[in-house]
């Protein structure tokens, strides 16, 4: 498929060259459109978020009020933390204009007159990038007041974050903003209503918004007629851990998981077998490697086969894999990053992890089994962010998926080992049970 | 406290929001920039600046893990142990960092050279396995190739 998002052309991330090609012809299109016009393309070119949730992304942009007093926002997300996600650093790298072309052209069809791009804290290098092509397009006058004589004015500014994985999540990024603590907030209220300051705000992702002048360019029809018709357009893939050619790859969505791998990625070193996939991201629920035949990088298929596309961050793991280690570890990424504001997230990430341990040392107890399940269960829809859900997901999926391996790390000795932390865990138990 | 130079970064930064209070996440990278840490005094010096109680800027200082509220070694080594880096091997990296450096994740070496940190998924899976040192990502690395990058760093 020809690159859409990150074209094979050399300097593309100056803002001559990628005038050359035709960069920011979406923007003056938009300028002079009505701006339901506008959202009304991306609408009907069926774009879904590429931050993980696959929501429509016209359609976020209808929820916006049209007739208010407050200035509205929009908050660009870059926080990019996800486990086996690296994908929007390539846009910020390779193509910092068609990020920004594009969040000018979703200010333009929303009549929002500020947007920040929150940029993890980590990605130092990559924002002072971004940062000398946002600079280049002001000077152009792309951006700024009066954008290229139209009487339309928005302003970009980047936000760094400083750490923190929850702040992806769109009401603690909103949050970050503010200068506040990373929290989530309860919802609703919802962002086009009541988001940052208190304003209208819309959110999208990164490599959401980079798909904006394709379609403006190009038209809806063009668009979603690219890859599968309910979940359209080019993607950028990551794939990572057991590959021989690690890296981000774009491809239309509905490509072939087994592709992306072999295809792409090179294969597996040492021709092994795939034990297990993430398909999107440690949030993603883990998926045999027995069953990836004919599932495809997309919402449909990826919802068919017990998972979910996420972030479309694929992490491959080889037949000798320690898959009890590598839930282990998730499971203690959840715990902490969790914020610690509702109990069962708090407290039930703590509870996965600690168990796993167990496990991870072959002192598990079979009715562990249960108890992760169950803790993992309590947890799930009862949290006021999706953080909760997204520790829940790995550890379901991974006990219904591979029971066995769980098994294996089975103690021998009936009652565990004789230490005095584990004789203490049936009051632990019940307390987490009755959460 | 802040330099005559970054005080005047300060009222540019104020321009990007309506609330002054929101300058505070970027005012505190300013700040690090320029200490390499965030001291207790800092902090009360930038509350003033922006309006804000001690407390707000001290909870934002702790929640986000990569501001400082102590001084760290010459060289701050991140080290990432999440998934794709594991399963490429980060173990063995952590392990070249911990001998090289002379401290374990959470310290800093008896001279003062080296912080040694284990982070999660720094966006480098591709790279895997990572370490950071500042801004610079180090990808695809082997315990040799650590030695040699910590042998380098004078
Ligand atoms: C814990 C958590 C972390 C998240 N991290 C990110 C992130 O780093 N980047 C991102 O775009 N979305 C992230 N999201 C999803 C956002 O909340 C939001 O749905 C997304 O940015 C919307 O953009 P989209 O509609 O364009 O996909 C996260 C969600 C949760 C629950
Ligand atoms: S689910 Fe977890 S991360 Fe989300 S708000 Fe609750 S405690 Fe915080
Ligand atoms: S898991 Fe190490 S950079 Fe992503």
């Amino acid at each position: 498929m020809e690159r859409y998002i990150l074209p094979e052309i050399p300097d593309y991330h100056k803002l001559e060259v990628y005038e050359q090609h035709g960069g920011y012809a979406a923007l003056k299109k938009a300028l002079g459109m009505k701006p339901e016009e506008v959202t009304d393309e991306v609408k009907k070119s069926n774009l879904r978020g590429r931050g993980g949730a696959c929501f429509p992304t016209g359609l976020k942009w209808t929820f916006m009020p049209k007739q208010t007093t407050k200035p509205k926002y929009l908050c660009v997300n870059g926080d990019e933390s996800e486990p086996g996600t690296f994908k929007d650093r390539q846009i910020f790298e390779f193509n910092p204009h068609l990020l920004i072309e594009g969040t000018a052209i979703a200010c333009c069809a929303m009549g929002i007159t500020t947007a920040y791009i929150y940029i993890r804290g980590e990605y130092g290098k990559w924002i002072k990038m971004l940062q000398k092509a946002l600079d280049d397009a002001y000077v152009k006058g792309y951006v700024g007041e009066n954008i290229l004589g139209s009487g339309f004015s928005t302003n970009i500014y980047l936000h760094k974050g400083a750490g923190a994985y929850i702040c992806g999540e769109e009401s603690a990024l909103m949050n970050s903003i503010e200068g506040q603590r990373g929290y989530p907030r309860v919802r609703p209220p919802f962002p086009a209503q009541n988001g940052v300051w208190g304003c209208p705000t819309t959110i999208n992702n990164v490599e959401t918004i980079s798909n904006v002048p394709l379609i403006i360019n190009r038209g809806w029809e063009w668009y979603s007629k690219i890859g599968s018709p309910k979940h359209p357009g080019p993607i950028l893939v990551g794939v990572s851990g057991h590959v021989n050619k690690p890296g981000v790859y774009e491809v239309a969505t509905g490509e072939l998981l087994t592709d992306l791998i072999y295809r792409y990625a090179g294969g597996i070193p040492g021709d092994t077998k795939i034990k297990a996939l993430i398909p999107g991201g440690s949030s993603t629920m883990i998926l045999r490697g027995d069953a990836l035949e004919g599932v495809r990088m997309d919402a449909e298929s990826l919802k068919a086969a017990g998972s979910s596309v996420g972030t479309a961050g694929m992490i491959v793991m080889d037949e000798n894999t320690d898959l009890i280690r590598v839930i282990t570890r998730i499971a203690k990424f959840y715990y902490h990053e969790s914020c610690g504001q509702c109990t069962p997230c708090r407290e039930g990430t703590g509870w996965l992890w600690k168990i796993l341990k167990r496990f991870e040392t072959g002192d598990g107890q079979t009715s562990d089994i249960d108890l992760l399940m169950d803790i993992a269960n309590n947890i799930e829809g009862n949290t006021i962010c999706a953080l909760g859900d997204a520790a829940a997901w790995p550890v379901q999926s991974m006990i219904r998926r591979f029971r066995d391996e769980f098994e294996k790390r089975v103690s021998k000795t009936p009652n565990g080992s004789p230490e005095p932390s584990d004789r203490n865990r049936h009051a632990e138990k019940t307390a987490t049970v009755s959460l | 406290m802040l330099t005559e130079e970054n005080l005047k970064k300060v009222d540019e930064l104020r321009k990007r929001y309506p609330k002054s209070q929101a300058a505070l996440l970027p005012v505190l990278w300013i700040a690090q920039e320029q200490e390499g840490w965030i001291s207790e005094d800092m902090m009360r010096h930038i509350g003033t600046m922006l309006n804000l109680p001690f407390g707000h800027v001290l909870g934002v200082v702790t929640f986000y893990t990569m501001y400082n509220s102590a001084p760290k070694g010459k060289y701050h080594i991140e080290i990432c142990t999440n998934v794709s880096c594991m399963l490429r091997g980060s173990d063995k990296i952590l392990e070249a960092v911990e001998h090289r450096c002379g401290a374990k994740p959470g310290q800093t070496s008896a001279d003062g050279k080296w912080s040694v940190s284990e982070v999660e998924c720094m966006g480098a899976c591709g790279g895997a396995p990572m370490l950071a040192i500042g801004e610079e990502y180090y990808e695809n690395l082997t315990p040799d190739k650590t030695e040699r990058l910590l042998e380098s760093l004078k």
